[in-house]
């Protein structure tokens, strides 16, 4: 069980990993769709129906990875995770019931209608089907981002004589405070990617010269969504990280790289954790700053990882780490690429600036690794708990399943996987070859 | 009480399930066979097209209705069940992009890959679905803390250390393919026209006779192997109600009216779930070795207010999920071009 422990958490990271690759560029595009709509349904301009057109089929393609990847992941709880489901599905089973009854139901239903149904439905009607999709998306993204938050956060629960977790407040669990700032956090960062995702193909139509009124649309809906994006994600990742202050002060330290306890205590941007020796190497520090983030207040005491005792420390300091500073990176750079291009685009210079249209085109990578890196900080910020407090990881996987047969069907999901990620890459560059500008061809 | 109404609500999203998903999976699995042409093949998934997905999704509100309901079960099933879930999830995701993305290309040696894929993938996981249902009628061998790990065989006989496959799961296996053959066939029979659906209509006429002798056998076997069952049927016999909307939904689907013959289909595998639902209760998974370590609809439910709170929710959600289902379906009404 020891050792089968570590392939379930593999296990689990990769297919989570990989799955929410799809997830956030639907969610991102459902709403830029919605507002390309808008656009087109408000001012008749036929551009903007072709361009709801030519995301829409971008979308589906996204979609359906989405999907398939996704139903492992709600079975897996039981197959690698059986003790944790044991004690705890009488609470996180009713989230993720809701998400299939209250979300998928919704999605599924009009999805299609959204993409086979233009013209058997008119133009309000498919409107509202897309908005539907929409919502659908954005409620699936609660009921787990309300799953996670109350593994990192739990509420609304009791324990029974066999020490199993039941319900004891619904509202508790749906309104967790863990929630309120992870969810619209969590919903921006996937704005951040449609948007990024958007405005990089504009910029590569403009540069290839090619379908450029389209690009022009691309470019300015995806740089006014990720100015809004990069700028809410800094509001509600600053609530969140006082959340983890609240209810996890070790995660905090951990994140901050923060070992000794301090009245002021400096906010390191640059620097290598060294658990061992309990320090940051070569550090790059601002004075007091970490403590006026956390506390409002420049003296402020930041406890250190080293006021804790070993057995409750996040397990992967470093990596953790790492990746709560390159979320916090990247969220930076996003500010002023957007905030850059939308001066320039005010000023009418954008389309004509190659510097700023290549920086656009290479941008899309980052909001991925940027939401990857998150949810990694949030996952590994976690540990040593299963569910924060109440149950360790080691205490949650399944008995009975051995480290062979999960590194099996580990290497199985890898490949299946892999095929995946090429089959998605070879359709999405055949739509963007195909482009919205040229023949309409029946999906 | 209240743990037998969710007991009840399981058992009609699993049918509900079933019936839906079973169509699509049926035309699958017949697929390469009643559609020989292009043209063909394009309509038999037009015919499932706008539905497979939301079909699908009764699945998952299933999988996650069964976690809160039953956590205990869910935990100890689908651990003990590992590599052939596994399986079940490699397949659904076969299948899902096969459907999906059949028609982005249109080469001779794109749509036939996927084509392919689509029908495999069905096929299996009918065969897959029925050994399920089929051990958890059986019984696995659950230890004292409710856990349980089955080998994918062990020497094909039932007993005390059965495997996913013995004979008996074969069996119901076989049934449930060739049960959600006749559904699809006769789903495809009323969604088209002409040559294809004759075909359709001649495979599920054929497929019917086969399919009368496989519902004995399993039945037979089944109150042969699980005690419950017959012990059930005798102390309420209302019980038989379940059985009789088998029985009448098979016979109706010899019926001439195409839509009248699909319904019937529906009830034939509405009325053998419940049966079997009704066979085990209150197990939820019998043991095989020492009948006090199964799980029932008592040991394995959470706390009470979970459940009551459950019906709240639940109940609104799975009404407003009809309500789309009807408006697809109508939508979607007539035959495919």
């Amino acid at each position: 069980m020891e050792t089968a422990l570590a392939a379930d958490r593999l296990h689990f990271a990769f297919t989570a990993t990989f799955h929410y690759l799809f997830p956030q560029l639907t969610m991102g595009l459902a709403l830029l769709i919605v507002w390309l709509k808008t656009v087109a349904l408000r001012t008749g301009d036929e551009h903007y129906h072709r361009a709801a057109r030519f995301w829409a089929k971008i979308f589906a393609i996204n979609f359906a990875v989405g999907v398939v990847t996704g139903i492992p992941m709600e079975f897996q709880f039981g197959t690698n995770w059986s003790r944790f489901s044991k004690s705890a599905g009488g609470v996180v089973g009713q989230t993720l019931a809701m998400e299939g009854v209250y979300s998928f139901f919704l999605e599924s239903s009009f999805l299609g209608l959204f993409l086979y149904g233009e013209k058997l439905l008119g133009p309000v009607g498919h409107w509202a089907a897309a908005a539907l999709v929409w919502l659908g998306s954005w409620l699936s993204g609660f009921f787990i981002v309300a799953t996670d938050a109350w593994m990192q956060h739990p509420t609304g629960y009791s324990q029974g004589p066999g020490g199993e977790f039941g319900l004891a407040s619904l509202w508790d669990l749906l309104l967790n405070p863990w929630l309120q700032w992870q969810y619209p956090h969590v919903m921006l960062g996937a704005v951040a990617t449609g948007a990024f995702v958007m405005a990089s193909t504009g910029a590569f139509y403009l540069i290839a010269r090619r379908h450029e009124e389209y690009g022009r649309i691309f470019i300015a809906t995806g740089v006014g969504g990720a100015l809004f994006a990069s700028l809410f994600l800094l509001a509600t990742g600053d609530g969140q990280e006082r959340n983890v202050a609240l209810y996890q002060p070790v995660t905090l330290a951990a994140t901050e790289g923060l070992f000794t306890t301090a009245q002021g205590a400096p906010l390191a941007i640059l620097g290598q954790p060294d658990t061992e020796a309990g320090r940051l190497d070569n550090p790059l520090l601002m004075p007091k700053v970490l403590s006026f983030l956390t506390y409002r207040h420049w003296a402020a005491e930041v406890k250190g990882l080293s006021d804790y005792p070993r057995d409750v420390w996040p397990d992967q300091v470093p990596l953790l780490y790492y990746s709560f500073h390159i979320m916090v990176g990247l969220g930076t750079i996003f500010i002023a690429i957007a905030a850059v291009c939308a001066v320039w685009l005010m000023l009418g210079r954008l389309y004509d600036s190659q510097p700023l249209l290549w920086i656009l085109m290479l941008s899309f990578p980052f909001p991925y690794i940027a939401n990857t890196a998150g949810w990694m900080t949030a996952e590994l910020g976690r540990q040593p708990w299963l569910i924060y407090g109440i149950l360790r990881t080691a205490d949650g996987n399944s008995p009975q399943v051995s480290e062979g047969n999960v590194l099996f069907t580990l290497v199985g999901f890898m490949g299946i996987y892999m095929v995946l990620g090429m089959l998605w890459l070879f359709l999405i560059y055949r739509e963007l070859e195909h482009g919205p500008g040229g023949q309409e061809r029946p999906v | 009480m209240i743990q037998t109404l969710w007991f009840c609500l399981v058992a009609v999203i699993i049918a509900g399930y079933v019936v839906l998903d079973g169509f699509d999976l049926g035309a699958g699995a017949i697929h390469l066979l009643v559609a020989k042409t292009p043209e063909d093949r394009k309509r038999v998934l037009a015919s499932i097209g706008p539905v497979w997905d939301g079909n699908e999704v009764w699945l998952l509100a299933g999988g996650g209705t069964l976690y809160f309901a039953f956590p205990a079960l869910y935990a100890s099933s689908f651990s003990g069940f590992y590599l052939p879930l596994m399986m079940v999830l490699w397949l659904l995701i076969l299948r899902g992009i096969s459907i999906e993305f059949r028609n982005h290309i249109d080469s001779p040696v794109w749509t036939p890959l996927w084509d392919a894929g689509f029908c495999v993938s069905s096929g299996l996981l009918a065969v897959f679905y029925g050994a399920a249902l089929a051990n958890v009628v059986r019984g696995v061998p659950l230890n004292a803390s409710g856990d349980f790990f089955l080998p994918l065989w062990t020497n094909f006989r039932t007993g005390t250390e059965p495997g996913i496959l013995d004979w008996y799961t074969i069996l119901i296996g076989v049934l449930s393919l060739s049960a959600l053959v006749v559904h699809g066939a006769l789903w495809v029979r009323y969604k088209t026209s002409g040559e294809l659906s004759a075909r359709a209509g001649g495979f599920a006429r054929g497929v019917w006779w086969l399919l009368g002798v496989l519902t004995l056998a399993a039945t037979a076997a089944s109150f042969l192997l699980q005690p419950q069952i017959s012990a059930n049927f005798r102390d309420y016999p209302w019980g038989m109600v379940f059985p009789l909307l088998a029985i009448a939904g098979f016979l109706g689907m010899r019926q001439r009216g195409e839509l009248a013959a699909f319904l019937s289909s529906c009830a034939y595998l509405a009325g053998m779930l419940t049966s079997a639902a009704f066979g085990v209760f209150p197990y939820v998974l019998p043991s095989v070795a020492r009948p006090g370590f199964g799980l029932t609809i008592y040991n394995a439910a959470p706390a009470v207010y979970g459940l009551q709170i459950g019906l709240a929710w639940w109940i609104p959600g799975m009404a407003l999920a009809a309500g789309y289902s009807v408006f697809v379906y109508r939508r979607f009404a007539g035959k495919v071009s």
